[in-house]
């Protein structure tokens, strides 16, 4: 049985979504129809936008929003923000150790070979004490819910997770729009993210920094699918936005080129892929990047947010042993429970996968934007055996899941308030101490009954409130 | 301020000047396309020739309205056309996102796709239309800076850029007027002569400033120290010169340093002010002014070289 959030067992209106039912009601679906319209109309002229790579068509595309709030307790956003902050230490953490000493290998917690020949984990990195031990500076955990209490986490991202714009732009224009709504002061504002987002940066400036840290924002350009996110973090934060034509390195230093001549930078919130922050260092037929930047950093000249080789800790692979980290390293209990997962890398896994498959939603490893995963139910027997075959080509590369019954959220239909499936990602700050703003990224598919809520497949975004009381 | 940020505005300013400046070009080229006994053929061709677009054109017959229309209004392949200056104001802007505010960033970005699918019939039939909506958008859009952005440094580069297109463009529209015709008479009434003479006022809105100062009297040599020389006229070279200097000055204030840049337009503006009382039509109107094109051009590479874009 599916849990739709707005409503008790009993089909009554639970009591965090009273407010938003008596709006509902007191708008009327043709009212609320009428003010979507105006919202979209407001995004598209502001530019908010993301692109979606290789499919030609409009260049900029406007993310769905809708105008439904998903709404959480202040209860159930405690026990969501320890786990939050749980998970978000284990990682960095974890990240801290395999790029040392390695004690949960030892331990033999989880197999050597799946971090140590993992893509994504960077030798360069080992030995290095990044500013304050933090590697991953912004973690986004993607996290379903399946009933009243039982929350779960999805996949873990710890190099740069992107979507908070739409959190903040869709609270602002909730409360432009529907101001009586946040009258009563009941839903906790999310708008320190950026300022929050700036004291973490600042707290982990480099070695050689004196004085008040200079941060810029390191952005792939214009043409990047989230450059508007890049633009208008930099622009809440007062930074500045560079690319990476705009730095260079000397005497083991960063440097902006600017109308003045050069200015020092030292620390770089980078939203660029750790293969092309540095030809010299990682891959060198990158156009982009910046010659002797990774040398900069490894010496103490500047510090990268989120650290090369970040990524390990948030491999598919390796997402399965998170629970395993937490006890390793806090010895505490996880909060929130990973959704149980089959490795076809193993041969157990394997069989299962291969004769469950109809039944699984199937995902590459180092995919991601829900391209390139199967679900099940949903496909024919045609699309599964086909599956099934790249699974045997290379076991290692894939994993799978059960289809859960994930809970659904009111959404805004043709006809009224119709029910769709969610996630939800919020973004926890690590810097000298942690940081969570009560809110979050929902994402909703649109379509009934489909379980992907990726923008780059139709997706939508909503508000997202936390309760005071 | 970064160079490129520095680099990026001072071409989106000048790529929305430009837009504007083509659509007056226009206005004359229809101006003097419908007077009577005109040589069609010479009065499109000039207006292509001073924008450097008649490599653009197909097969050798006249040229005509819609040939132009489509080379400079509508093609997106030709980096002078008016819908390639809106996009790339646009991406320019775009890349500099954090420098603009929100109403000069909406400005931009609610002009770019106007002309996506227009045909050119279309466009010929309804020609006065366009070009009034492209001097609308740029006017919106240097409202939105004049009363919104603040004056740092990067004010100061867009401003430059818009004045150094602007008076190139005044410049551009002066040889149109020499391609077409010399000047043959010192005083011109009611010839084509003197159409074509007030056509480059009429595009440049300044007819009726003219007036005022001249009174209703048109001779080449007033309307060539009106567009060149006068220093309270917008469009004028001198006025568009003195704004540049203004805002160069306070670029070499805040860098601490006069450049290459701050003597070219000084010296720009001494050759303009020495043109008086038609000067510039004695030493050869042409040869003027291509010597002004060239010092323009000058200066831009030197604000290029002196803050490292």
């Amino acid at each position: 049985m599916t849990f739709f959030e707005m409503h008790d067992p009993e089909g009554g209106t639970r009591a965090c979504y009273a407010e938003v039912k008596r709006w509902i009601d007191e708008t009327g679906v043709p009212g609320l129809h009428r003010r979507l319209e105006e919202a979209e109309a407001i995004f598209r002229r502001i530019g908010i936008t993301f692109a979606v790579y290789g499919e030609g068509g409009d260049p900029e595309r406007l993310i769905p929003f809708d105008l439904l709030p998903r709404v959480f307790s202040r209860l159930e956003w405690q026990r969501l923000d320890q786990g939050i902050r749980q998970r978000a230490q284990a990682l960095n953490a974890f990240l801290y150790d395999v790029y040392h000493r390695g004690e949960i290998l030892r331990a033999g917690l989880i197999p050597q070979e799946l971090v140590y020949q993992n893509e994504a984990f960077r030798p360069e990195m080992i030995g290095f004490d990044p500013p304050g031990r933090v590697y991953s500076h912004i973690v986004g955990i993607d996290i379903v819910r399946t009933g009243p209490d039982s929350f779960e986490v999805l996949e873990d991202n710890c190099r740069t997770p992107s979507g908070v714009s739409y959190m903040l732009e869709n609270r602002e224009i909730m409360t432009r729009m529907f101001p009586e709504l946040f009258h009563k002061g009941r839903v906790t504002p999310v708008d320190n993210y950026p300022e929050q987002l700036l004291r973490t940066l600042k707290e982990v400036a480099p070695p050689a920094c004196t004085g008040d840290p200079v941060v810029v924002l390191l952005t792939p350009g214009s043409l990047n699918s989230a450059y508007y996110e890049h633009s208008f973090l930099a622009d809440l934060m007062g930074i500045e936005l560079v690319e990476p034509v705009d730095l260079f390195v000397e005497d083991g230093r960063v440097w902006k080129k600017t109308t003045a001549g050069p200015k020092v930078v030292d620390v770089i919130y980078r939203r660029i892929d750790d293969d092309y922050l540095d030809p010299l260092a990682f891959r060198p037929d990158s156009l982009l990047g910046v010659p002797g930047l990774f040398h900069a950093y490894r010496s103490g000249g500047v510090t990268l947010c989120s650290a090369p080789g970040a990524g390990i800790a948030d491999d598919k692979a390796i997402y399965v042993y998170v629970p395993e980290m937490i006890r390793f390293y806090l010895g505490e209990e996880p909060i929130l429970a990973n959704i149980p997962t089959w490795q076809c890398g193993t041969r157990d896994g394997l069989a299962y996968v291969l004769e469950h498959l109809g039944e699984l939603v199937a995902k590459e490893v180092h995919g991601s934007g829900g391209y390139g995963m199967l679900i099940g139910p949903k496909s024919t027997a045609a699309q599964i055996a086909a599956y099934a075959d790249r699974i045997r080509a290379n076991p290692s590369g894939f994993i799978a899941q059960p289809t859960l019954e994930l809970s659904t959220v009111p959404t805004l239909g043709e006809a009224g308030v119709v029910r769709r499936h969610a996630d939800f990602r919020p973004y926890c700050l690590v810097g000298k101490r942690m940081r969570l703003v009560p809110g979050g990224l929902t994402r909703v598919a649109l379509t009934e009954g489909s379980l992907v809520v990726n923008s780059s497949q139709g997706g939508g975004v909503k508000d997202t409130w936390v309760l005071r009381d | 301020m970064l160079s490129r940020t520095a680099d990026n505005l001072f071409w989106m300013a000048r790529y929305l000047e430009r837009a504007e400046c083509t659509a007056r070009l226009l206005t004359m080229g229809q101006r003097m396309a419908v007077l009577p006994g005109s040589t069609y053929r010479d009065e499109w061709r000039s207006v292509l020739r001073v924008t450097g677009c008649e490599s653009f054109l197909q097969g050798s017959g006249p040229v005509t309205e819609a040939d132009v229309v489509g080379i400079l209004l509508l093609d997106p392949e030709n980096p002078a056309s008016i819908q390639s200056c809106l996009v790339r104001a646009r991406a320019n802007g775009r890349s500099v996102r954090t420098k603009l505010t929100q109403e000069m960033w909406e400005a931009l970005n609610m002009s770019w796709r106007h002309f996506e699918g227009c045909t050119v019939a279309e466009a010929v039939q309804a020609l006065p239309v366009h070009i009034d909506w492209v001097k609308t958008r740029a006017s919106v859009f240097r409202g939105t800076m004049e009363t919104g952005m603040m004056r740092h440094a990067g004010h100061d580069f867009a401003r430059i850029g818009g004045a150094l297109e602007r008076a190139q463009m005044t410049l551009r529209l002066l040889d149109v007027k020499y391609y077409v015709l010399l000047p043959e008479t010192d005083v011109v009434g009611g010839g084509r002569d003197h159409y074509q003479w007030t056509s480059v006022l009429h595009a440049l809105s300044g007819i009726r400033a003219y007036h005022h100062v001249y009174g209703g009297v048109h001779t080449p040599a007033q309307i060539v120290d009106f567009l060149m020389v006068n220093r309270t006229f917008p469009r004028s070279v001198a006025f568009c010169v003195d704004q540049m200097r203004t805002h160069l000055v306070r670029l070499a204030k805040e860098h601490g340093t006069r450049s290459a840049c701050n003597e070219t337009a000084d010296e720009l503006f001494a050759l303009l002010k020495a043109g008086r009382n038609g000067v510039f039509i004695e030493r050869g109107l042409h040869e003027s002014v291509q010597h002004c094109l060239l010092l323009t051009n000058r200066l831009a590479n030197e604000i290029a070289d002196s803050y490292h874009f």
